[in-house]
């Protein structure tokens, strides 16, 4: 096992590590070439079908064979379309009792400083029609610096940082803003295909005022050179729509001498219920 | 004027130190009076278990009202919040301790509302867990399902409460539900 022992610039270092081991696998058996060569044959066929012109895609294929691990994963038939109705238009009320302030700060949880770009990640939660999704939960996890996580499957030789744990929570506030203070994660190497590697993100688990809202994805930084590699990423084939994925940098929210920041607002699908919707629902 | 989602991404493989928490799976301690176990197994394509797949649940009491307490995340032991979550296991398993949901509405069968995350899923699924009964026959949202698939929409009785498996592709696949609200207009 190749041991990283950088611990400045570990990004740099990681991505500049000239081979490492590869565990031979079918799904390691393909090239960069070749998944790229498949992420461009959908796209141009999203092109050719007229998906460009209206509003197009808003959301992940579920079938997308650039991502090895989706095709024995997504559904084959047609999701049913159904309003919602009775619990589905209430969701979970999060508050106090579930979230220690604290726990917005993913810099202050292991008793040290981690390594890193230290930065605020903000934004707005709301829904379809512009409305606030207030005091409602947010959750966040993500890669150190080097593009490890803290997870017994994440095995790649990059260090961890026993200073960070990267895992986070969060209420928003009665306008939906969230707000964390973290560390940049490094893109890291998975097995999709031979020498694939995940541009930098950071996951988030939101919930809306409606449980069909509920949504999980992940939040990318501007300008990152995988994007065009990357199949997940990828996969949202209508770039106005996977554009909605990445942070902008917004130096208001940077601190002297401290860090840095990004400002991402996220939108729920659908609008909240009204509580008299609720009542003529019940 | 209508604003655009922001699309969902896979949750990956790496959630485990981040989503479960403790007593994430319990919404009722077990052993209560009235608890029941809701769990099941969830596979993909091949039939082969998903053992990184995360299942939650968001239910009404057993009287069919919807709670809005907090406390999900960390339970005081007493209060019923409706909403849990629970990581499959080696064996694609998810289980939960819960109550029966009562109904929302007279002519309506009691469900149990069920999102389904996993690596390779890349947009998490949204289903209902109804439970077994004469109700599900009248049911105006199951009548309008394909009969045909409306079986995997149903949970079937144990002697421990209910089990709700979950077949993410091929001939049995669950029904998933779409939102229309969600879809461009």
């Amino acid at each position: 096992m190749t041991v990283v022992t950088t611990t400045s610039a570990p990004t740099v270092a990681t991505m500049s590590q000239p081979t490492r081991p590869v565990v031979a696998s079918d799904a390691t058996a393909h090239s960069q070439a070749q998944v790229s060569a498949e992420i461009a044959a959908l796209a141009r066929g999203y092109e050719e079908a007229g998906g460009l012109e209206g509003t197009g895609e808003e959301q992940p294929r579920l079938s997308y064979a650039p991502y090895r691990s989706s095709i024995l994963r997504h559904p084959t038939k047609d999701l049913h379309q159904a309003d919602p109705e009775g619990i589905e238009r209430w969701s979970p009320v999060f508050g106090e009792r579930d979230v220690d302030p604290l726990e917005a700060d993913l810099t202050i949880q292991r008793g040290g400083e981690p390594i890193g770009e230290k930065m605020v990640v903000t934004g707005r939660v709301l829904d379809g029609d512009g409305r606030p999704v207030r005091r409602q939960l947010v959750e966040v996890w993500q890669a150190n610096a080097a593009g490890r996580y803290i997870h017994q499957r994440d095995q790649h030789p990059a260090p961890l940082d026993p200073h960070f744990a990267g895992v986070g929570r969060c209420l928003t506030d009665a306008e939906g803003w969230y707000r964390f203070t973290t560390i940049k994660p490094g893109p890291y190497p998975w097995r999709n295909h031979r020498n694939a590697w995940r541009p930098a993100h950071i996951h988030f688990s939101l919930f809306g005022s409606d449980f069909t809202q509920r949504l999980i994805t992940q939040m990318y930084f501007p300008g990152d050179p995988l994007f065009a590699l990357d199949p997940i990423y990828q996969s949202i084939v209508d770039p106005r729509a996977r554009e909605r994925l990445v942070a902008t940098y917004d130096h208001d929210l940077t601190r002297p001498e401290l860090s840095t920041g990004y400002r991402w607002d996220i939108v729920l699908s659908g609008a909240t219920p009204t509580p008299l919707e609720r009542e003529e629902d019940q | 004027m209508r604003l655009a989602p922001t699309p969902g991404q896979t949750v990956g493989p790496f959630f485990h130190y981040a989503l479960p928490y403790d007593g994430d799976r319990d919404l009722v301690a077990p052993g209560t009076p009235g608890a029941i176990r809701l769990t099941g197994t969830v596979t993909d394509g091949s039939g082969t278990p998903v053992p990184d797949a995360l299942i939650e649940i968001w239910q009404p009491d057993a009287h069919g009202n919807p709670v809005q307490e907090q406390g999900s995340l960390r339970r005081d032991g007493h209060s019923f919040t409706g909403f849990g979550r629970s990581s499959t296991d080696r064996s694609g398993r998810y289980t939960f301790t819960t109550l029966r949901p009562g109904a929302l509405g007279d002519d309506r069968a009691a469900y149990v509302a069920v999102v389904v995350l996993a690596r390779g899923l890349l947009h998490r699924l949204m289903t209902r867990c109804y439970l077994p009964g004469p109700a599900i026959d009248d049911d105006p949202f199951l009548v309008g399902v394909d009969p045909g698939r409306r079986d995997t929409l149903v949970a079937r009785e144990d002697e421990h409460g209910l089990v709700f498996d979950i077949c993410l592709q091929g001939a049995g696949e669950t029904v998933f539900l779409a939102d229309p609200a969600h879809s461009p207009a």
